[in-house]
């Protein structure tokens, strides 16, 4: 077992370096990232000196070799935009995104798991038809759409939602937090319905095709024959044995939650880390992207890394195959 | 060149304020496109943060609603003699930290913008000696007669030397600072308004002066800045009413932001001119199917591709009616003889005449650069540039990219590779000088730096003699006549192509009252809002 978490942990060093070798070769194709910091009119001297300060004269491979030096004790550098050190930056907007992540699992694990179950059971009812049809819009509808098309109906129109930011925020020690304040919790629906409007078809449709399978089976016949409830059967029974799949998916799926909040996060101008990102891009603020690229690959691989571990604890056929002599 | 402060227009103004002005202050949420990256005033010469900034600091002068310069924090000013300007500073100003503001705080604001790691090198020469006189006296001392010394000082913030000495701030936060900079997150200014909390790239709230030296105009008791970079938010966020003044209005969204109940846009001309420039440098062209020779460098094909832009056609379909049709490389608000100036009719056949007495009947291939995220609408004026000279049979292919990569490729650090391009350009010191000096000079000596943003290399040197003259004529009228001179000059040579002055468009909420002022500044201490 402990051979087997160090041969992934190990992987997971390798990935994290493969992640970093090709953002920092992309980087160059971002463009030059003096023409962002000074004004179009500033004269060649300056720029210059400016290049020469940030070290990008260097060649390449020594500017990777310096990076890779500082990140690994866990320097990111300051960013270009904001002269501020990018490990501040990413720390203050990080509880930013991972609540708007938070909420966005939640919104669609709660009602991807309704819905499914719901479709399940009543199959030809007409609501049952309706929650097919929101699963199609929200596979096929681009994320920006959907979220375009909310803030004009609840905030143009209706009024009812504001249509950019985190409202009042609430700070605890280093996080700050939108929950705990009428702005802030108004102003988390409309991004998390966005974010998680994708999962929640994901999971609805997962849910309804694992409960067709499962009520199918034998098991569930006897507890019928058995005479147990309805209610029993559905939710005792052929529920939880729809869930481990879903847990799955829906764990898997939080890393990208959070590194696809980039979009969801510009439409609504909310302060977290992919806006922090999309702007870096737009302004070459490389440090920064070279940050974020590699915690997101982090994040990525840590979760990886845990379903890997949480399988073999989970499922003994797993832990057998892995003390077979190879 | 005496200037004189008239007390009696200022009182009147302040009087007119406060008769205008509703009794109960209010709060003001302000959006913007762009950011508030730093709140050191010297690290970026760009004029949306000079306008943030201005909010907080002031310079010596000021420049009122129709941009003329008025007194600022110095009361008045003289020349003495052609290289000595005198300003006597306006007493009883204090700092917000409650410092007053004396003539060490202009002596240390001159070394601290002329020092490495500022933007704003050239706001002052390297080579002027400023010198204190008494508290309230400060003497510039040049090598050269400078008529327009003073003509960019409105955005030369004075900072206070104790708070800057006693923050560990007297040396400018560098573009490319190392550690963080007090001074890039807190500000102690003479301006309408305070620093009361700024997290960049999320929000910025302002606080009005408790103690302003100049009678306030607006009736604000704070201002939250949000930066939304995203177009339909900002519209949304105005149309809904949670801000009350978002900066751009995108073009297609004017019509629908007009017809809301409770917002307008406010229109204008902009002072920067949108233009096409040409390599007539290299003797072969980087991008064109034309070898061993540059067509650019005939006069007559560069005629031919004047003649050959419908500039009324970009107005009405591209811009939507929101530009000017400039004839010059200078915004007309920024030189008064610009009106004695016309565009070259707009002759399709006369232009593929001239093509084909350069010795191209057949026209040629040339590849067009062009930002698509810069200007308004820029990548749509380079498509309908491609149409128009399709019709001369010139065949352009268009390469749009956003900004970070075309600035990379077509500025001096990247070589100037580029064969034919679309720039905007706001001359910094308001002054013609600077469009002669920068963009129409000839770039072919390395040791100056004149013609550095001249993407395409366009010399005249009968140009560039007149434009050293006029850096040193004083009397303004004779200066007007040599700068029409020099921009005849570059009209004759058809040099480069000016298109328009694109429009600003603000988004002002209806109980908002804003002054726009064609530089682009959204300036809120003119801004008075309603219950």
């Amino acid at each position: 077992m402990l051979a087997f978490t160090l041969r992934r942990a190990i992987q997971a060093i390798g990935v994290m370096i493969a992640v970093g070798i090709i953002s920092f070769s992309m980087f160059r194709f971002a463009g030059d990232p003096v023409n962002q910091i000074v004004s179009l009119d500033t004269p060649a001297a300056e720029r210059e000196a400016v290049r020469k300060s940030l070290g990008l004269d260097d060649p390449v491979v020594l500017q990777f070799a310096r990076y890779f030096g500082n990140a690994a004790q866990f320097k990111f550098g300051v960013s270009y935009q904001f002269r501020q050190p990018v490990s501040n930056l990413l720390m203050e907007r990080m509880p930013a995104t991972l609540e708007l992540a938070a909420c966005a699992t939640v919104f669609a694990m709660v009602f991807g798991i309704l819905m499914g179950v719901y479709s399940a059971l009543k199959r030809d009812t007409w609501l049952a038809k309706v929650f097919q049809a929101v699963s199609l819009i929200g596979i096929s509808l681009p994320t920006f759409l959907i979220g375009i098309l909310l803030i004009y109906l609840f905030a143009v129109v209706l009024g009812w939602l504001p249509s950019f930011g985190r409202g009042d925020v609430v700070r605890l020690g280093w996080w700050t937090t939108g929950l705990l304040t009428v702005s802030g919790l108004k102003a988390l629906i409309m991004p998390s319905v966005t974010l998680g409007l994708f999962q929640m078809t994901l999971i609805m449709r997962l849910v309804r095709a694992e409960m067709l399978e499962v009520l199918r089976t034998d098991y569930i016949r006897f507890a019928r024959a058995r005479g147990l409830t309805t209610r029993a059967i559905h939710f005792g029974h052929a529920l939880r044995n729809t869930l481990v799949p879903v847990i799955t998916v829906a764990g898997l799926q939080f890393g990208s939650v959070i590194a696809f909040a980039i979009i969801t996060e510009t439409v609504f101008q909310w302060p977290g880390m992919g806006l922090l990102f999309v702007q870096a891009v737009q302004n070459v603020d490389i440090p920064i992207m070279a940050a974020y690229l590699l915690m997101v690959s982090l994040i990525f691989v840590t979760i990886n890394l845990v379903v890997d571990i949480l399988y073999t604890v989970v499922d003994p056929r797993l832990r057998s195959t892995l003390r077979r002599p190879t | 060149m005496p200037v004189r402060h008239t007390l009696f227009a200022a009182t009147t103004m302040s009087i007119v304020a406060l008769a205008i002005a509703p009794a109960s202050a209010q709060t003001l949420r302000y959006a913007n496109q762009g950011d508030l990256k730093s709140l050191d005033p010297y690290t970026l010469n760009e004029s949306t943060t000079h306008a943030h900034i201005g909010q907080v600091y002031e310079g010596l002068i000021a420049r009122d609603k129709e941009l003329k310069i008025i007194p600022g924090l110095a009361e008045r000013w003289e020349t003495p003699e052609p290289t000595r300007w005198r300003f006597h500073l306006r007493k009883n100003v204090k700092f917000s930290n409650g410092n007053p503001f004396t003539a060490d705080d202009v002596v240390f604001s001159a070394d601290r913008v002329r020092a490495a790691g500022s933007n704003l090198q050239t706001r002052i020469a390297k080579d002027a000696k400023v010198v204190k006189i008494d508290d309230h006296t400060v003497d510039f001392i040049l090598t050269s007669p400078n008529p327009i010394l003073h003509s960019q000082w409105d955005t030369w913030y004075i900072m206070d030397k104790e708070w800057s000495e006693a923050n560990n701030a007297a040396a400018p936060t560098p573009a490319a600072a190392t550690s963080p900079s007090f001074a890039s997150l807190n500000a102690n200014g003479t301006g309408a308004f305070t620093i009361e909390s700024h997290q960049p790239g999320v929000k910025t709230v302002f606080k009005a002066n408790p103690n302003p030296w100049r009678k306030p105009e607006h009736n604000l008791k704070e201002i939250i800045f949000t930066p939304i970079g995203s177009d339909a938010t900002r519209v949304a966020a105005l149309l809904s009413g949670e801000v009350d003044v978002i900066e751009p209005v995108p073009l297609q969204d004017i019509s629908r932001v007009d017809s809301s109940p409770n917002a307008q846009v406010l229109k204008g001309p902009e002072l920067r001119t949108i233009f096409l420039g040409m390599d007539q440098v290299r003797d072969e062209l980087l991008y064109s199917n034309i070898k061993g020779k540059n067509p650019f460098k005939d006069i007559k094909v560069r005629e031919a591709f004047y003649k050959a832009i419908d500039i009324e056609l970009i107005k009405t379909r591209v811009m939507r009616g929101l530009s000017t049709p400039s004839a010059l490389m200078i915004a007309p608000q920024l030189f008064p003889l610009s009106r004695d100036f016309t565009r070259p009719k707009l002759d399709p056949d006369g232009a593929k005449k001239l093509l084909t007495e350069a010795g191209y009947p057949d026209g040629f291939e040339v590849t067009m650069d062009c930002p698509n995220d810069r200007y308004v609408n820029d990548a749509a004026i380079c498509q309908a540039v491609v149409g128009m000279l399709a019709r001369i049979g010139v065949k352009v292919n268009l390469l749009a990219q956003p900004k970070a990569q075309y600035f990379a490729k077509v500025l001096k650090p990247g070589g100037y590779q580029t064969s034919f391009y679309l720039l905007g350009w706001t001359p910094g010191t308001s002054d013609a000088h600077n469009v002669l000096h920068d963009i129409m000079g000839c770039r072919d000596d390395p040791k100056s730096n004149r013609g550095e943003a001249n993407l395409g290399g366009y010399c005249n040197k009968n140009l560039d003699a007149i434009a050293d003259k006029v850096l040193l004529e004083t009397d303004s009228t004779k200066r007007d006549l040599m700068i029409k001179e020099a921009f005849e000059i570059g009209a004759k040579d058809f040099g480069y192509i000016p298109l328009h002055q694109q429009a600003l468009a603000w988004g002002v909420s209806k109980k908002v009252k804003l002054t726009q002022r064609a530089d682009n500044q959204v300036m809120l201490y003119w801004a008075t809002k309603q219950d």
